[in-house]
């Protein structure tokens, strides 16, 4: 698996206590006029505790985000994950073109001929093929665009 | 039930960035929203039943907890078994994302994308063993593509 490599981000050092939050509230956090009251009863601490430590986490980037995760797409819009094999010498150019475009969400750089992979976020499937066809005019890259058709599962916990 | 899609909306756009971290996180989303927080929480509970929220918690960031190695697996698997095998790959407790997405041919001949994250390479070295034990006789063909860089992560931002 010679092509795996680390991206350059470091384990960050975890107290026991922000480890057990993060163990316990990936998903679940309670929907209740005082949610911080009930986690920290649950947890034995105070109130103020918890919304410290989660306030550290975040900045500390030990946490991306906090709060509702949406399945965005129940709610509107067309989305897709798309790819541009890009030459070596071009790959700077061809992400700055890329990424400026609103309509693309995430963007990774990976390991394979197919070497831009980007979701495409727009109000309707034609305005999506539009872009999506825009770009690889623009970039003069070769593109595949490959929306969902099932999806079989999304979420993850990860253990601290 | 029905759900006032005007309203979902603005709650989405308040609440892209997360949560606020104080006392009473709703009642601070029902004031932007212009909503009491009673009925917030009603509404909130509703597109959760809906699955227009996933989960409410906290998101962690897969490097920051050592999960370096995330893996971006695809697989060629035979088109009248992928609805029940994409099921199983789903359930394996290390993918997070598990997608049936359609081939381009003679391009891109994979139909099964599978995320997959480990502490280390022999950790995910054993997944896609994994995974490939449980395609078994019914996949072609895969490859794997690890993300070396992050060229852009804004998520996805609701249009209206």
């Amino acid at each position: 698996m010679s092509r795996l490599m680390k991206l350059q981000q470091q384990q960050i050092e975890l107290t026991e206590f922000e480890k057990q939050l993060i163990n316990a509230y990936q998903g679940g956090f309670p929907l209740t006029p005082e949610p911080f009251a009930l986690v920290a009863q649950t947890l034995g601490v105070t109130s103020q505790a918890v919304q410290q430590t989660l306030t550290s986490l975040l900045e500390r980037g030990v946490l991306t985000r906090f709060g509702p995760l949406y399945n965005i797409e129940k709610a509107d819009g067309a989305f897709s994950l798309c790819a541009l094999k890009v030459p070596e010498e071009r790959f700077d150019e061809v992400t700055e073109q890329v990424n400026s475009y609103d309509e693309v969400a995430h963007n990774y750089q990976r390991g394979h001929e197919w070497n831009m992979w980007f979701v495409l976020a727009t109000e309707n499937e034609q305005k999506l093929l539009n872009i999506f066809e825009e770009i690889m005019r623009v970039t003069e890259c070769p593109g595949l665009n490959l929306p969902k058709q099932t999806e079989f599962f999304v979420g993850l916990k990860l253990e601290a | 039930m029905t759900i006032n899609q005007a309203l979902v909306k603005k709650v989405i756009g308040a609440t892209q960035n997360g949560l606020p971290i104080c006392d009473r996180p709703y009642q601070r989303i029902a004031e932007q929203v212009g909503i009491a927080e009673e009925e917030l929480i009603a509404l909130m509970q509703k597109m959760r039943s809906a699955g227009l929220i996933r989960r409410i918690g906290l998101v962690p960031n897969h490097y920051a907890l050592g999960y370096r190695f995330n893996l971006m697996t695809v697989w060629d698997v035979d088109d009248q078994d992928i609805l029940s095998l994409g099921e199983t790959v789903g359930q394996l407790d290390f993918v997070s994302h598990c997608y049936q997405r359609p081939r381009q041919e003679p391009d891109w001949n994979y139909n099964l994308f599978a995320m997959v994250h480990g502490r280390n390479e022999q950790e995910v070295e054993q997944q896609v063993a994994q995974i490939k034990q449980v395609l078994g006789a019914s996949c072609r063909a895969m490859t794997q593509l690890n993300s070396l860089k992050i060229l852009k992560k804004t998520g996805l931002r609701i249009r209206s």
